[in-house]
């Protein structure tokens, strides 16, 4: 016989698995953006942090963790957002920042410039500090001349 | 301590929404996506304080059910409560960088001072701030030194914003009499012990920049009190305009 799942693992697995809206690669578990989830008087309670203050996508994933629990079956839900500890680009996994790599994204490195994610040179310039999303940057590489989104180091 | 995050929620959603104004304006596809991201983080920044704010007064007077939208919408002019700076009108590319080194300089010093505050609420929002303000500065910083050491042109113009814009920097540091308990308290910081840093940085800048700087002997006054000058007016009645002629719409 199998052990019953408790309710909060169900929620967990299901609101891990999410995909991030601007990052469709990478779920919102692999990103940091997911904190917790937990039981709160019967309201299954979801707790997200934005990655920046002003990130849109926010209110996106907010409603995609609403909608997919509801989907299972969930009928009391409750997310949350929280602003401590902040959101950073330290607890990225390595496993996360080679996908990232492998979306033709840089991974951030602190304190460096990025390699690029195409051939791995290192003789890269920056165009823009700011890219499609306020997460990356814009750079390109000098060898083989692509452009490359950089997620910054926050 | 409502007074006090009202006034720096002002200052990031006016400055904020004076960034919108950019949006498909800017000179370049780059500058018009690194605006349009400077001010989204102003606007989340302020929704953060204004949600803060709503705790606050709700706490105290739990029949009011305020909301963020309740100060960002429904407030008129001498409600604000914003630094004179942030509302000045974008004028030309240079007017809009060198106010944006006036007020991210500040926020900077401000956020990155006010991490280790006793408020857990306003110690969380500033760590998360000041690694924002951070690029704020650094690319107000780039394009004041690329347009001051540039052309004549944009040297000329750089120069005349910062003339224009120098008298509104000092307002930044100036706190109301009744925060006093809540500084001595450690519970936010006393901008003013951050003057003479910020001044350092400014002349830093200016210098790479080649830009002449003389601090004035006087500075504007009264955002902080709600003396507004007529900019605000204009700039509200657009952003308040879709609350107020539709009250309570939503999508
Ligand atoms: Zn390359």
């Amino acid at each position: 016989m199998v052990a019953p799942v408790a309710p909060q693992d169900a929620a967990w697995a299901i609101a891990s698995a999410l995909p991030d809206p601007e990052i469709p690669a990478l779920t919102i578990a692999e990103l940091g953006i997911l904190r917790g989830v937990e039981m709160i008087n019967g309201v299954m309670t979801v707790t997200i942090t934005p990655t920046y203050s002003g990130c849109p996508a926010t209110e996106m994933i907010k409603a995609d963790i609403e909608t997919a629990l509801r989907d299972a079956g969930f009928s009391a839900i409750a997310v949350r957002l929280t602003h401590s500890p902040a959101w950073t680009t330290d607890t990225l996994s390595a496993a996360t920042l080679e996908k990232l790599r492998a979306e033709g994204i840089a991974p951030p490195r602190r304190g460096q410039p990025p390699h690029c994610p195409q051939c791995g040179s290192a003789q890269v310039e920056q165009i823009a500090h700011f890219g499609s999303t306020p997460c990356k940057s814009l750079w390109r590489c000098m060898a083989c001349r692509e452009p490359f989104d950089h997620f910054k180091c926050h | 301590m409502l007074r006090w995050v009202l006034a720096y929620a002002d200052d990031a959603l006016i400055l904020g929404h004076r960034l919108s104004e950019w949006c498909s304006r800017a000179p370049s596809m780059e500058e018009d996506m690194a605006l349009a991201n400077l001010g989204l983080d102003l606007l989340g920044q302020a929704r953060f304080l204004y949600s803060h704010a709503a705790t606050l007064e709700n706490a105290a007077q739990p029949e009011r059910q305020r909301t963020e939208d309740d100060y960002a919408y429904r407030r008129d002019a001498p409600q604000f409560r914003n630094a004179l700076l942030v509302e000045q009108p974008n004028g030309d590319f240079a007017v809009t960088m060198v106010r944006h080194l006036l007020y991210a300089s500040f926020a900077d010093l401000y956020w990155r001072a006010s991490v280790t505050v006793n408020d857990p609420a306003i110690a969380a929002f500033a760590a998360r701030s000041e690694k924002e303000t951070a690029y704020h500065v650094r690319h107000a910083t780039d394009w004041v030194i690329r347009l001051g050491d540039g052309t004549d042109e944009s040297h000329r113009r750089a120069q005349e914003a910062l003339e224009m814009l120098l008298p509104f920097a000092d307002e930044l540091f100036e706190s109301a009499p009744d925060q006093a308990p809540l500084i001595a308290a450690d519970a936010v910081v006393d901008p003013a012990g951050l003057r003479e840093t910020y001044r350092r940085r400014i002349e830093q800048v200016c210098a790479q920049a080649t830009l002449r700087l003389t601090w004035p002997s006087w500075h504007q006054t009264g955002g902080r009190h709600g003396r507004h000058g007529e900019h605000l007016g204009h700039l509200l009645a657009e952003l308040q305009f879709l609350p107020r002629a539709y009250p309570g719409a939503s999508w």
